[in-house]
């Protein structure tokens, strides 16, 4: 295994090295130097914390929690790497960039699911939960036909969102650093293969800790530079911005973005539940020793997630002045019509103009960091469920010994890792933005209905709950597929049969609906224990007591 | 934990005030975080013109962006008072309980 790692190391570094020689033949233009040298860096940190980390993962506990001894301040760090994804900072700072305000308001959609993570499950969870959310949503009911439907749910999530994110890192790496596609795609792919099955979780952990201190730490000096252009004035930031842009003084008010109520609630709903049926991030909350450090967690993350998203609404003003308006339109790609690369880039254009060419660097680097660290997170969720869900539990009823279920763990992690590679290449040129959606509405509306009910509703039965839970998740797929994006914009059959891009606000309610109706008219024996093993669950989720504890090392 | 000792918990009063008291406090302030959430996104819906005002008339400033920051803060703020009364109080009334029942 050891040899293994060294290996795949040595691979990386070729094949960085080799695709940066290939690309000075022939798109010399493109390649960025100081990105791949500080990439390379990079890997190379993390590759060795794999390496240590190797070698303090011994058990099942250990590769999925890290043995459950990461404190509360650095699980908040992890969270907040997981969470900031490449989709926030090129995303919103893009949105910011192109449509003012409306991007502040997907901003706080996203931060505002953590407050109630934090009331209303995060304890709890901790309290129930060994390493995965199913871990929860079976705990009073029956175990197999429940865990398979968490483990779907899991894995729908985990897919959908890997996608959308090695699409997004092929692209940028294409981009920031001359590489071609495929090769961006399979690097990405090789390496957080590495990080999760040599490393597991407290690989995983440390690689989002240091990406998230890289990340803030880059955004809060473009957003210094930035408001020093404009004497740490945002009356004269937002005057400049609103006379380079064209469309004017409309940036400064809320715009066609979320037009109708319908789907302004749709949407909220599925980011605000979304968050909070989201498997890599409940997960996290495993890793810590208890319920006080579980809370502390959410506290650090939800500050420094709130504190990104204002740096993203910094550097998409300031890009419309600084990149947008640069002399002799240098980042203005004339026959695309957009930034060069795409509205996306205008972040990474902002590093230009405030800190030069090696800042650039920095800051892809920084991006490509971004992505690793959040498909390892999602890699290591999806490993879980494949190896102690489906197979530990359902398969061999929950009697298989550790090293087994551990070598199914890293069989699965290579097997998402090629599913990811495939996936990355076939969907190259898909609209991803449909897959984000579909991913945060399947959470909402498959994942957090049931657990929400196994949490705080005596009267949940298996039979509710496994009802419920496909509902919300058939639901919520088939109106996304009959909705805009897919019925018009990908399959071409002209008006969608369901006006709304976000289902949420039916799929969501309906789940619910689902599971209470087929909880309540539950009359058979096993309805009658799943109701009776409520109380000493309750006490379990409320006190900690009986719970799992930290390992000891 | 059998049958008899879940019997014991529930009766406990400790345990009776920790459950009522945090459950009342989460949902407070659940519901705060919701209504003014879901308050901001339906002004945008239906009146975006009212977040579209500016602040003074020489300035580009509208009230839509202290607002829009505002939420973000707030919502910080409202952790870090569910995080402060959680490990204080109720973690107190926590020790309390295992003691008395002796865990």
């Amino acid at each position: 295994m050891k040899k293994l790692l060294i290996w795949l190391i040595l691979f990386n570094i070729t094949l960085l090295f080799a695709s940066g020689t290939i690309g000075e033949g022939t798109k010399s233009e493109t390649l960025n130097m100081p990105a791949i040298v500080m990439f390379i860096l990079f890997v190379v940190a993390t590759l060795g914390i794999t390496y240590w980390a190797s070698k303090r993962t011994n058990t099942a506990k250990d590769f999925y929690t890290a043995g459950g001894g990461i404190s509360g301040t650095q699980n908040g760090m992890a969270i907040a790497g997981d969470y900031m994804s490449a989709a926030s900072f090129l995303g919103i700072t893009g949105m910011v960039y192109l449509k003012g305000y409306d991007g502040l308001i997907f901003s706080i959609g996203f931060l505002v699911g953590w407050p109630i993570i934090l009331f209303m499950i995060s304890e709890q969870l901790r309290n129930l939960g060994k390493y995965t959310f199913s871990d929860v949503t079976s705990y009073r009911l029956r175990q197999k036909p429940v865990r398979i439907l968490s483990a779907l749910g899991s894995i729908a999530v985990v897919i959908l969102y890997l996608i959308a994110q090695m699409v997004g890192a092929g692209k940028l790496i294409e981009i920031l650093f001359g590489l071609d596609y495929e090769i961006a795609v399979v690097i990405v792919g090789a390496l957080m293969v590495a990080y999760v099955a040599f490393g597991g979780m407290l690989a995983t952990t440390w690689v989002q800790i240091i990406k998230a201190i890289l990340l803030l730490s880059g955004t809060t000096f473009m957003s210094i530079m930035v408001m020093s252009h404009f004497d740490f004035s945002f009356d004269t930031l937002f005057t400049a911005a609103t006379k380079v842009h064209p469309n004017g003084e409309a940036i400064m008010i809320p715009g066609g973005l979320v037009s109708d109520p319908i789907s302004a609630i749709s949407l909220g709903i599925a980011l605000m539940f979304g968050t909070a049926g989201l498997p890599h991030i409940l997960m996290r909350f495993f890793t810590v020793a208890d319920a006080k450090e579980a809370r502390k967690s959410v506290f650090v993350a939800t500050g420094l997630i709130g504190y990104f998203y204002i740096l993203t609404f910094i550097m998409g003003f300031g890009a419309i002045v600084l990149v947008l308006g640069a002399e002799g339109n240098i980042y203005w790609d004339e026959t695309a019509g957009t930034l060069k690369g795409m509205n996306n880039m205008a972040a990474v254009w902002l590093a230009h103009v405030v800190g030069g060419d090696y800042f650039l660097g920095f800051i892809s680097a920084v991006a490509f960091a971004t992505i690793l660290a959040v498909v390892s997170g999602l890699t290591l969720a999806g490993a879980s469920a494949i190896s102690h869900d489906l197979y530990a539990n359902v398969l061999e009823e929950g009697v298989c010994d550790e090293a087994k279920e551990m070598r199914v763990s890293k069989m699965a992690t290579i097997a998402i890792g090629v599913a990811a590679i495939f996936f990355g290449i076939a969907f190259e040129e898909q609209n991803i933005a449909f897959v984000v959606a579909l991913a945060f509405t399947i959470a909402a509306s498959a994942n957090f209905p049931v657990l929400f009910a196994s949490i705080f509703w005596k009267g949940l039965t298996t039979r509710g709950a496994v009802i419920g839970g496909y509902m919300g998740l058939i639901s919520a797929l088939v109106l996304v597929i009959l909705g805009p994006v897919v019925w018009t914009q990908i399959l071409g059959f002209g008006e969608p049969l369901v006006p709304y891009k976000f289902p949420a606000v039916f799929s969501v309610p309906l789940a619910f609906i689902a599971i209470w109706f087929f909880s309540i008219t539950d009359k058979s024996d096993d309805a009658q224990i799943c109701k009776d093993a409520f109380d000493a669950q309750d006490i379990r989720a409320q006190t900690g007591i009986g719970a799992e504890g930290a390992s000891e090392h | 934990m059998t049958t008899k000792d879940v019997g014991t918990i529930k009766n406990n009063s400790k345990y009776q005030e920790l459950v009522s008291k945090r459950k009342r406090f989460a949902w407070i302030l659940t519901i705060i975080i919701l209504v003014v959430y879901f308050a901001f996104i339906l002004l945008i819906a239906f009146s975006p013109e009212i977040l579209g005002a500016r602040v003074s008339e020489n300035s580009m400033m509208t009230y839509g962006i202290p607002v829009g920051i505002a939420i973000i803060v707030f919502a910080f703020i409202l952790t870090g008072i569910y995080v402060q009364r959680a490990n204080g109080e109720f973690d107190r009334l926590l020790v309390e309980l295992k003691e008395e029942i002796g865990e």
